[in-house]
């Protein structure tokens, strides 16, 4: 699990930062001493986990929590108790420390996090599972459902409400989302390596520093998604 | 008066010794900074600016061990929040034992 911390206190992000390294399987990833440069970070890079300051000058913890889309999991960090009460009126966010943090508290929060990250795994899987048909996957087009052999397509791009789905022989537009269609996806087939684009393993050409090549296509990969785009390639 | 001290700040680092320096280091720097923020929004009687920076000053007190003084810090932050300086004197007097006591660290 990989997470950011976002306090403008630096002493707040040394001793969460500490905290982390108890936890086996937690990476810190990025640090922030202010929620506009993290909302810039996670435009072009996927997060598990974020430790937030709700108490920050300028542009506060809920502020940042309503602007950004599709937020992951939170764990809001404060030196009042007072907002317990508004912070849980958030499904993304699990827990809630008051400052100064212990280890203990700082534990159960995380074992918080991961247990929903497992429910929510377990619910996304049997989802998939009885929605599924083989390898089809039907996409409504115009009011027409519309069949798409599933190992064909070799990109799926967002744009906006729609997303574009690529395949061998023909590209399709649908109204729905990259998240929708990642979950009726086989995992060991295709891969979400940028917020905007989901690939096909199989079908890549050649892999460069932050890009892969797809066909034609040139598609960016965020820096937290290599490592499991490389974990996927079967290096010599 | 009640004295900083260091029992949070051991029981959180695990024994790592370089990171209870860095820490401090931190502090060090960032505890000045920060009370002269708060001191010119005193002066300038900008009572909201003020509360701000008890607010921020309050988890320094809480990780120097001072829990007496971070209740008093609290019920001052508050009072300000209302526009009253009740707890000046004994907040400001708080920050001077911080202050004296991260210079001889």
């Amino acid at each position: 699990m990989n997470c950011i911390i976002i306090d403008d206190e630096a002493a707040a992000r040394a001793i969460i930062g500490q905290l982390c390294t108890n936890v086996e399987g937690l990476d810190v990833i990025e640090e922030f001493p202010n929620a506009i440069q993290a909302i810039k970070y996670l435009n072009q890079n996927e997060v598990d986990l974020i430790f937030l300051d709700i108490h920050m000058p300028d542009f506060t913890g809920f502020d940042f929590i309503e602007t950004i889309k599709n937020p992951p999991k939170i764990i809001l960090t404060t030196s009042d108790s007072k907002f317990a009460i508004q912070a849980f009126e958030y499904d993304c966010i699990v827990d809630y420390l008051v400052k100064p943090i212990t280890l203990e508290r700082f534990q159960k929060a995380i074992k918080k996090a991961k247990s929903k990250s497992v429910s929510k795994q377990e619910s996304q899987q049997s989802e998939k599972v009885a929605s599924s048909s083989g390898n089809d996957l039907y996409v409504n087009i115009d009011r027409r459902l519309i069949k798409i052999d599933i190992p064909s397509i070799y990109l799926v791009e967002a744009k906006g409400d729609y997303i574009h789905v690529k395949t061998e022989t023909q590209n399709y537009t649908v109204h729905s989302t990259l998240k929708k269609i990642e979950e009726k996806l086989p995992n060991d087939l295709f891969l979400k390596v940028h917020r905007s684009y989901i690939i096909n393993v199989d079908k890549i050409i050649d892999i460069e520093d932050n890009s892969v090549l797809i066909k034609k296509d040139v598609i960016p990969v965020s820096r937290s998604n290599r490592p499991e785009l490389m974990k996927r390639l079967n290096l010599l | 008066m009640e004295q900083p001290n260091l029992s949070y700040i051991h029981s959180m680092s695990g024994g790592d010794k370089a990171f209870e320096e860095k820490l401090l280091d931190i502090i060090k720097n960032e505890f000045p900074l920060e009370k002269q923020v708060y001191c010119t929004n005193f002066e300038a009687g900008h009572f909201k600016a003020t509360a701000e920076c008890v607010h921020k000053l309050k988890h320094k007190i809480s990780i120097l061990g001072l829990e007496k003084s971070y209740e008093l810090a609290q019920a001052y932050e508050a009072n300000l929040l209302e526009s009253n300086t009740k707890g000046h004197l004994e907040f400001e007097a708080v920050l001077k034992v911080i202050t004296d006591y991260l210079e001889q660290l």
